[in-house]
């Protein structure tokens, strides 16, 4: 009995002896001498980046299912010209993912990063490798100096602009506009009035609102905060504000804040279809506008990636169930002031290839590409108008390109993590569900690393 | 095509080959065991142990000592700073909220969930329908926290008195005329709501485990006790209550320990907000959201140092089994 | 004991259904609600109770065919399986192994021994992570595999063995001590006796920290996240079905019919599992 047992064994151990030395000849081939297919026409856009067919580009970004398949559509024409496998691999867990794998040594080549607080901490600890010279060139002709400094740390660009969302829009229904012969505001004053008619009438509130995100509960509210912020002491105090140089419960941003809360904390104006001041905070971002199609809320202030919220079949559009206007200056003589937001390309390697690849991505080639898929905005000044395909996204990129805008990048994805993730985020839902301005400012001043 | 032979071969090869070489491992470790084998235990011991050993070396001791290390450094782990991690986690202000929600949490998932286990398990036993069943209890174990994340918040949903409830919670409320309420929203009782999907998750988990060992109790003990006249509650105290204590002790602490690291229903539901996080979640949030290493690390030997009254139990427990062993 | 004894015992017997059923109601009706919300259409979901579903019946498979007809969805059903079952296997026989030795074997230190795995179940997957990828990155190159599924068993390994040691020493060391005596006596070796005499006493013990075992692996999204990453090449179901909600969380109704889809083989792996819950395997060997 045991001989036989023993027998078996052996056999077996052999088995898995010849099976690893298969695998470990199969390991060897990673090159195969691929080529590229620069020559023929239809990759003559792509002749700038000759040499590096064969190799591999891992990319690794929260942008994810459909949105990630549009792009990985836009720079297939290039992997395929230029012989470059690119790994595309997104996910919701990216935040925190991000650090696991830098920190475990096995970063991906390239990350599209929304947080330039998150690029800047990579930065300074020496996890990521400055761009190149040409893509450095590239994004210094495709993008202005507000976009590039968000990418910039010491004084070395580390991540080139590539997309971006406008969230200084008001959702609306034109339809409910016309046939309540209401007309789009221009001014903070005309927002105002309307919000009070629309209350005065008594058949649905104003605004509706959500900030519920799950473990990013409160971001809804934070984007309030900094739009107004904006509108309400300007570009140099917002910046200021950001970087910490004035503190959080000062005067300036209690006034914001308490403006901000004129229309959020207002019984009158919200929660249109949801109920009280309160319910704000259990109401899902993803439901906060939805009552403006069933008639129940006249306003919703989100930013241009909300139109994929709404239910299939609604119409996006100035003309149609839909659409969104500029969220109002509170003095126009001061230019027109717009937040937002995007993703930078980043590289912890310095291969050609990866470098090609982050080239590419900053050129006007991928911007037109990219935009001729559908459903994106950038910023990059070679997008042309006529390639984007929906209203909503050319109402971006006109705004983005407009010389009067003024542009500011979404406040807390530059603030510390444990402030802009955490703190401001946290301090928003208490105060929406109750909390003085003082008190919740004060919260957060206390908060900030020091 | 996205389906490619080869690349899905390959993997089950993948597959195979992990399991032959298991089998070659264990059968080969078993083999030498064998030859080794003498009055005196120890290396057989050692070689029962090394499997586990090793993996549990690199997998969980080390890190363990790598987080201990890492609490007394500061966020970007380079300098050196004593005790001010822990300092701050007893000033820290919301440290009190989430220390009384972490005991809420200790306390009553375990009770709860065992004594909602036991109970169906008990009931269900011997009865026509009992796979069936134990399968409905079962299924919320199988189902992923997304889903059950997803499953809950249709029960809390709220909507305001005049439009439709979409929330089942709720439509009870107003179906028995009262006014919708924001579950999620008022502390403590927001707890309490979280609390309940845990429980609900978890009683799957002591049922199984407590319906095995009732079915372990040997016949002739409650076929004694039936002759004996007993009724079905005195049975349930005195005879089968008994006779598992190994089990439900068992099922007890390991919920206990789970619970104490359990972040995923917080976080999915209120994000820790309205006041309704628990250790383990700022634990997560400083170490992995805030790039605060050191503050995430000190409060991951917090979290360890709360299971040591359970160790010591243990210890305990350990101890008098060998008493009543010699 | 007379009639009044057996009319009480029917009451007991009438309430003990009643207490069944209610819990029973109680905890399937939230998955109910899912079950048929994944039928309903997107904007019904989002607009009205599940419930409503009985007044104005409308039944859609969009939900479905997203998920399943998804592109390259059995690929990653192929994966979670050749994750899967090795880290089931592994843990469960190296637990059975550790648990054997700290109960039936004798050298100083095993209480201690048993008492330090116990305590290693507290630490945190999460900070585990970190110093895991670090240690096993050159064990998968070393092995010059291109897919990273071994790290990933191994992970899930080093996770499982706490419990799985602390749960089935508890089996074990219940086990009769003079049927494992007489055996040693009779010159029979540790490795025999484990073999022959532990492993086929302990199956209900094995089979129920199987069935855990499979559902967290089979649910984990984290470890594969970290480990396997999130292509199609080794990224298990549960990666691609989180991923279904779309960028903003816009999709996801979907996670609705995904929830379903991924509970079928769990619910599979229990119901045939059961039949190892047999009374009777382990009576005569509980002491007393």
């Amino acid at each position: 009995m045991a001989s036989h047992l023993q027998r078996k064994l052996f056999a077996l151990v052999g088995v898995a002896a010849l099976a690893l030395t298969a695998t470990a000849c199969k390991g060897g081939n990673t090159d195969t001498g691929a080529k590229d297919k620069l020559d023929t026409p239809e990759c003559a856009a792509f002749t700038d980046y000759k040499g590096i067919a064969g190799k591999t580009v891992t990319v690794y970004s929260p942008i994810r299912d459909a949105d990630g398949k549009l792009m990985e559509d836009a720079w297939k024409a290039w992997a395929d010209c230029t012989g470059v496998t690119v790994k595309y691999e997104g996910s919701a867990e990216f935040e925190a993912q991000i650090k696991v794998r830098v920190d475990g040594n096995r970063a991906p080549d390239v990350t599209l990063i929304p947080q330039p607080g998150l690029l800047e901490s990579f930065a300074k600890a020496g996890k990521l490798k400055p761009v190149g010279d040409k893509t450095k060139a590239m994004a210094e002709k495709n993008f202005t100096k507000d976009w590039l400094k968000y990418g910039t740390v010491d004084g070395k660009l580390y991540g080139a602009p590539l997309g971006s969302n406008v969230k200084s829009f008001v959702w609306y229904s034109p339809k409910m506009f016309k046939d309540n012969g209401w007309t789009v505001p221009t001014t903070w004053a005309e927002l105002i009035t309307l919000s009070d008619k629309i209350a005065g009438e008594g058949k649905l509130k104003p605004w509706c609102a959500g900030i519920g995100s799950g473990d990013a509960t409160g971001w809804p509210a934070t984007d309030w905060i900094e739009d107004i912020v904006l509108r309400d002491q300007g570009p140099d105090v917002y910046d200021k504000w950001v970087a910490h140089s004035i503190p959080f419960n000062g005067p300036e941003i209690t006034s914001a804040t308490d403006r901000a809360g004129s229309i959020l904390k207002n019984a009158a104006y919200v929660n249109g279809g949801y109920g009280d001041v309160k319910s704000i905070a259990t109401t899902t971002f993803q439901d906060g506008g939805l009552p403006i199609v069933q008639g129940k809320c006249a306003l919703h202030r989100q930013a241009s990636f909300y139109a994929n919220q709404w239910p299939k079949g609604t119409k996006v559009a100035e003309d149609g169930d839909v659409f969104a206007f500029y969220f109002p200056a509170i003095d126009p003589a001061k230019g027109k002031p717009v937040l937002g937001g995007g993703e930078f390309t980043a590289a912890f390697t310095d291969r050609p290839e990866v470098q090609a690849f982050q080239t590419y991505l900053a050129s006007e080639h991928y911007a037109n590409t990219r935009a001729k898929t559908g459903n994106w905005v950038s910023a990059n000044k070679g997008l042309e108008l006529a390639n984007v395909s929906n209203p909503i996204d050319k109402k971006s990129v006109q705004i983005l390109q407009d010389p009067a805008t003024v542009f500011r990048f979404d406040g807390s994805d530059l603030m510390p993590a444990t402030v802009g993730a955490g703190t401001f985020w946290k301090g928003m839902t208490d105060w929406i569900t109750g909390k003085s301005t003082k008190e919740t400012l004060d919260f957060i001043e206390n908060s900030w690393p020091k | 095509m996205s389906f490619d032979f080869a690349i899905e071969g390959e993997k089950l090869m993948m597959l195979v080959y992990g399991i032959i070489g298991f089998a070659a491992v264990m059968g080969l470790l078993l083999l030498a065991l064998g030859k080794v084998d003498s009055p005196k235990d120890r290396w057989v011991a050692i070689g029962f142990l090394a499997p586990a050993g090793i993996l549990l070396s690199i997998g969980l001791i080390y890190p363990a000592i790598r987080t201990l290390t890492l609490s007394f450094f500061d966020s970007s782990s380079t300098s050196f700073v004593g005790l001010d991690n822990y300092v701050w986690m007893f000033t820290h202000a919301e440290t009190r909220e989430t220390l009384r929600n972490t005991a809420l949490w200790v306390l009553l998932v375990p009770t709860l969930s065992t004594a909602v286990g036991l109970l169906y398990a008990v009931l269900v036993d011997r009865t026509r329908f009992e796979s069936f069943a134990k399968s409905l209890i079962f299924m919320p174990m199988a189902i992923s926290f997304v889903g059950a994340g997803i499953i809950w918040s249709f029960v809390y949903a709220y909507r305001p008195t005049e439009s439709d409830q979409i929330g089942l919670a709720n439509q009870l409320v107003v179906w028995l005329g009262g006014e919708p309420q924001q579950w999620l929203l008022e502390d403590p009782w927001n707890t309490m709501f979280l609390i309940a999907v845990l429980v609900w998750i978890q009683a799957g988990f002591a049922m199984v485990v407590l319906s095995a060992a009732i079915k372990a109790i040997p016949s002739e003990i409650t076929e004694a006790a039936r002759l004996d006249g007993v009724t079905s509650s005195q049975m349930f105290w005195r005879v089968t209550v008994p006779s598992i204590r190994p089990a439900l002790i068992v099922v007890l602490v390991t919920i206990s320990v789970g619970t104490l690291k359990v972040f995923d229903v917080v976080r999915t539901m209120t994000g820790g907000q309205f006041r309704t996080s628990v250790i383990a979640n700022e634990m997560y949030n400083y170490a992995f959201r805030y790039d605060e290493d050191g503050k995430g690390a000190a409060l991951a030997v917090f979290l360890f140092l709360l299971v040591t009254p359970i160790v010591f139990y243990q210890v305990r427990l350990v101890r008098q089994r060998r008493k009543e062993a010699r | 004991m007379s009639s009044e004894g057996r009319v009480r015992k029917r009451l007991t017997s009438r309430t003990a259904s009643l207490v069944a059923i209610v819990i029973a109601v109680l905890w399937t009706t939230p998955t109910f609600g899912l079950l048929i919300s994944s039928f309903r259409p997107e904007l019904e979901i989002k607009t009205n109770g599940w419930w409503n579903f009985f007044g104005d019946p409308q039944v859609t498979m969009a939900n479905y065919e997203e998920v399943l007809l998804n592109q390259g969805l059995l690929s990653y059903f192929i994966n979670s399986l050749v994750i899967t079952i090795p880290s089931v296997l592994f843990p469960v026989a190296f637990s059975a192994m550790a648990a054997y030795a700290l109960a039936w074997t004798r050298f100083r230190g095993r209480d201690w021994i048993f008492i330090g795995i116990f305590a290693l179940q507290i630490v945190p997957l999460q900070m585990a992570l970190i110093p895991m990828l670090q240690m096993l990155s050159p064990v998968q190159e070393a092995l010059i595999w291109p897919y990273p599924t071994a790290t990933v068993w191994l992970a899930h390994t080093c996770f499982a063995l706490p419990l799985g040691i602390f749960l089935l020493h508890n089996f074990i060391s219940e086990l009769p001590g003079d049927v494992i005596e007489a055996a040693r006596v009779d010159g029979a070796s540790h490795a025999r006796i484990f073999r022959q005499v532990v492993l086929p006493l302990i199956v209900p013990a094995l089979a129920s920290f199987g069935i855990f075992q499979f559902l967290w692996v089979w649910n984990d999204l984290l470890v594969g996240l970290v480990f396997a990453g999130g292509g199609p090449d080794n990224a298990p179901l549960t990666v691609r079905l989180a991923e279904m909600a779309g960028s903003r969380g816009q999709e996801w109704q979907r996670l609705t019919a995904g929830a379903f889809v991924s509970i079928v083989v769990p619910l599979i792996v229990f119901l045939s599992l059961q039949r190892y819950f047999v009374r009777g395997l382990l009576a005569g060997s509980v002491k007393g």
